[in-house]
């Protein structure tokens, strides 16, 4: 599903590459924990396993596809076909509705729109099971409590069963009894479109939900030693 | 394609107090260019419709366009006068079809009087090839036993509240504090349907009239002791000695040249022929400078209004970092964050350059009337083509000023990735 091979990145601007990974990858319908201190390049990762950023040297095979033989508007459709993202916060765009927000996924990858049906209808199913009331459907995002909003981001990425579902930090920003009542959301909706799952944290309390657990330092021999 | 423009339109809606005051100066700058131009156009089109149909213009020997200003926009001083022969005998040439003499130099209220025969309504154009029609009334009769009667322009009557049957006292010179002609008070007549040209603010009478209004004047004041009364002007020869200048109307166009030629060596008395056409485009290509630094003037202002945005949404880009990023992870790529940064220029520039016209069609309303009132007939109507150019300069340098922030987006998605860190 995901394979990395000796894959060095440096950030622009930055002596020192702040990635240096021999080996990382992930099975299909697996569920990772990557977890790892500040700064030890969890989040850097996921920008090149999006191909957002390319790597300065190494293979990264997602899917089958060699992203490096891709062009850069290639790799954005396919990021936009495969992977779904979470993040920390801030995830929604304060002035779109809560459904529109969730159908922005399907508005830049037409096979996630034709996978998902009736978008909308799909946009509801997965708002409802996510516990969202129908109330909210039509507000602006930006009035929604941030446990909403995660929640709404987690319909987002699930809309159009992608393939590939990541999620850096998703929920440092619930208090813990909303952590668990998230992650089990997740997992769940994740179990259900067989989508495999790669979940960032430092919070090793939540690791034992997943099947797997990977340290940032074990896989990244520059963890630690960029320059916070 | 359809997404992204409503997703720009919503994004733009959020910071819509922001952008409303670029969009405000670039519907103000819009609308300043598109005035200027507007007057330019409107004024050129005014000044060669009120000679429509006239061959030649001619008048005492000098400028061509001081003939021209005076003979024809009833504007400039007094010039020089042309013996009454020398009309008689050009208007006897065989090459001429019609022929109208005007005489200049009175005032009615700060408009001026036009002496002239009752011809001039017949032979006179305006516009594209218009007759000259009466609103009310008729032409002065131009004999002996009516002759205090006069004709009025559109604006004349309607800046005044006059009509027919009104009595009117002129002035002798064209400022609001020359004499006047008191005891010889005229009677409205006619009044003419608008043209949009000077005629609009002239008061036409019989070249009699102008004789019967200076009988007891000498040397441009009343003669001290000396007042005939308006009764007796009949047993006075009130033929016109002299006249400022006439309108030739020929049977074919082709022999203006040989006429203006022959016109010229007349050896009674030296003259000055003119084709208004010709005369015209001198004076355009005098006002050209004058037109291109008022231009260029206003298309910096506009250049200002549109740095004005470019400066807005690089300001708001800052705080955009997390929308931007957040369209990156869903596949926006660097066409779309370009066509949305350029989609919320041409938005704003758009709206801008609609409310411009707008704002045009509102200072039309003041201005109208106000640039009538010197023969410039200014109107409310869709943009002629150099406006439409104008237009579409403005819209194409909207989306172009919005490149310099959606480059500098572009250049902050590559560095925040999916994590801006701020
Ligand atoms: N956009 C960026 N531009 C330049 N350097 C960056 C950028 N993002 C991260 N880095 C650098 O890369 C290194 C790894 O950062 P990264 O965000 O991947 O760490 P992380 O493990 O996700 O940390 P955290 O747990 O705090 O999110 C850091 O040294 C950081 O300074
Ligand atoms: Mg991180």
């Amino acid at each position: 599903m995901i394979e990395l091979a000796e894959v060095v990145f440096r950030w622009p601007g930055q002596r020192k590459p702040c990635l240096a990974i021999e080996r990382f990858h992930l099975a299909p319908a697996e569920r990772v924990f990557l977890h790892g201190p500040s700064g030890s390049g969890k989040s850097t990762l996921l920008n090149l396993i999006g191909g957002v950023m390319r790597p300065a040297q190494g293979r990264i095979v997602v899917l089958g596809q060699d992203l490096a033989a891709l062009r850069a508007r290639r790799r954005d459709r396919f990021r936009a076909d495969h992977i779904g993202f979470i993040f920390q916060q801030f995830n929604l765009l304060p002035w779109l509705s809560v459904l529109d927000n969730v159908l922005l996924a399907c508005r830049f990858s037409s096979r996630r729109r034709e996978r998902a049906g009736n978008a909308r209808a799909a946009a509801e199913r997965l708002l409802a099971s996510l516990d969202m009331a129908p109330s909210l459907w039509r507000r602006p995002a930006a009035e929604l409590s941030v446990g909403q909003q995660q929640r709404v981001a987690a319909a987002r990425a699930l809309i159009g069963r992608p393939e590939i579902l990541i999620a850096d930090e998703p929920t440092s920003a619930l208090d813990a009894e909303r952590q668990l009542a998230f992650i089990d959301l997740l997992l769940s909706e994740a179990r259900a479109t067989e989508a495999a799952l790669l979940f960032v944290s430092h919070d090793l309390r939540l690791a034992r939900h997943f099947d797997r657990i990977v340290e940032m330092q074990a896989i990244n021999r520059m963890a630690g030693e960029a320059d916070r | 394609m359809k997404a992204l423009f409503a997703l720009a339109f919503k994004s733009a809606w959020a910071r819509r107090f922001l952008l409303t005051i670029t969009l405000v100066a670039i519907a103000l700058a819009t609308s300043l260019l598109l005035a200027i131009e507007r007057v330019r156009l409107d004024a050129r089109t005014s000044f060669t419709q009120a000679v429509s149909g006239v061959d030649l213009v001619v008048g005492a020997r000098g400028g061509a366009l001081e003939l021209m200003l005076n003979a024809v926009f009833h504007a400039g001083g007094s010039s020089h006068t042309i013996r009454w022969d020398s009309f008689e005998a050009w208007r006897r040439h065989p090459a001429v079809a019609w022929a109208v003499p005007v005489s200049l130099g009175d005032a009615y209220r700060g408009f001026p009087v036009v002496g002239t025969t009752p011809d001039y309504f017949r032979h006179l154009h305006h516009g594209d090839k218009k007759p000259l029609t009466f609103a009310a009334g008729r032409s002065f009769a131009g004999d002996l036993d009516s002759v205090f009667e006069a004709v009025v322009g559109h604006t004349v009557a309607s800046q005044l509240g006059l009509r027919t049957g009104e009595r009117i006292t002129l002035s002798h010179g064209m400022t609001e504090l020359s004499p006047l002609h008191a005891d010889k008070p005229f009677t409205i007549v006619g009044i003419l349907a608008p043209t949009g040209t000077p005629m609009d603010r002239a008061v036409f009478v019989s070249l009699e009239a102008i004789s019967a209004i200076h009988l007891d004047w000498v040397a441009g004041a009343p003669t001290p002791g000396l007042s005939i009364p308006a009764e007796l002007v009949r047993k006075f020869d009130l033929a016109p000695k002299t006249i400022t200048a006439f309108y030739l109307g020929l049977h074919q166009r082709a022999d203006v040249f040989r006429l203006q030629r022959a016109i010229h060596s007349y050896v009674q008395e030296p003259l000055l022929a003119v084709l208004p056409g010709v005369a015209l485009d001198e004076l355009w290509s005098l006002l050209t400078q004058v037109e291109t630094t008022l231009l260029t003037l206003s298309a910096l202002v506009v250049v200002v209004g549109l740095a004005g945005l470019s400066a807005t949404m690089l300001a708001s880009l800052e705080s955009r970092r997390r929308e931007l990023a957040i369209l990156r992870s869903l596949g926006a790529g660097a066409p779309e964050i370009l066509l949305l940064l350029a989609t919320e220029g041409m938005i704003v520039t758009a709206a801008g350059i609609l409310a411009g016209l707008v704002l045009l069609a509102l200072a039309l309303i003041p201005l109208a009337p106000l640039a009538h009132g010197y023969g410039i007939h200014l109107s409310w109507r869709p943009p002629a083509a150099s406006e439409w150019m104008i237009l579409g300069a403005i819209f194409l340098s909207g989306i172009l000023s919005s490149l310099v922030p959606g480059l500098r987006a572009l250049r902050m998605t590559l560095v925040d990735g999916l994590t801006p860190r701020s």
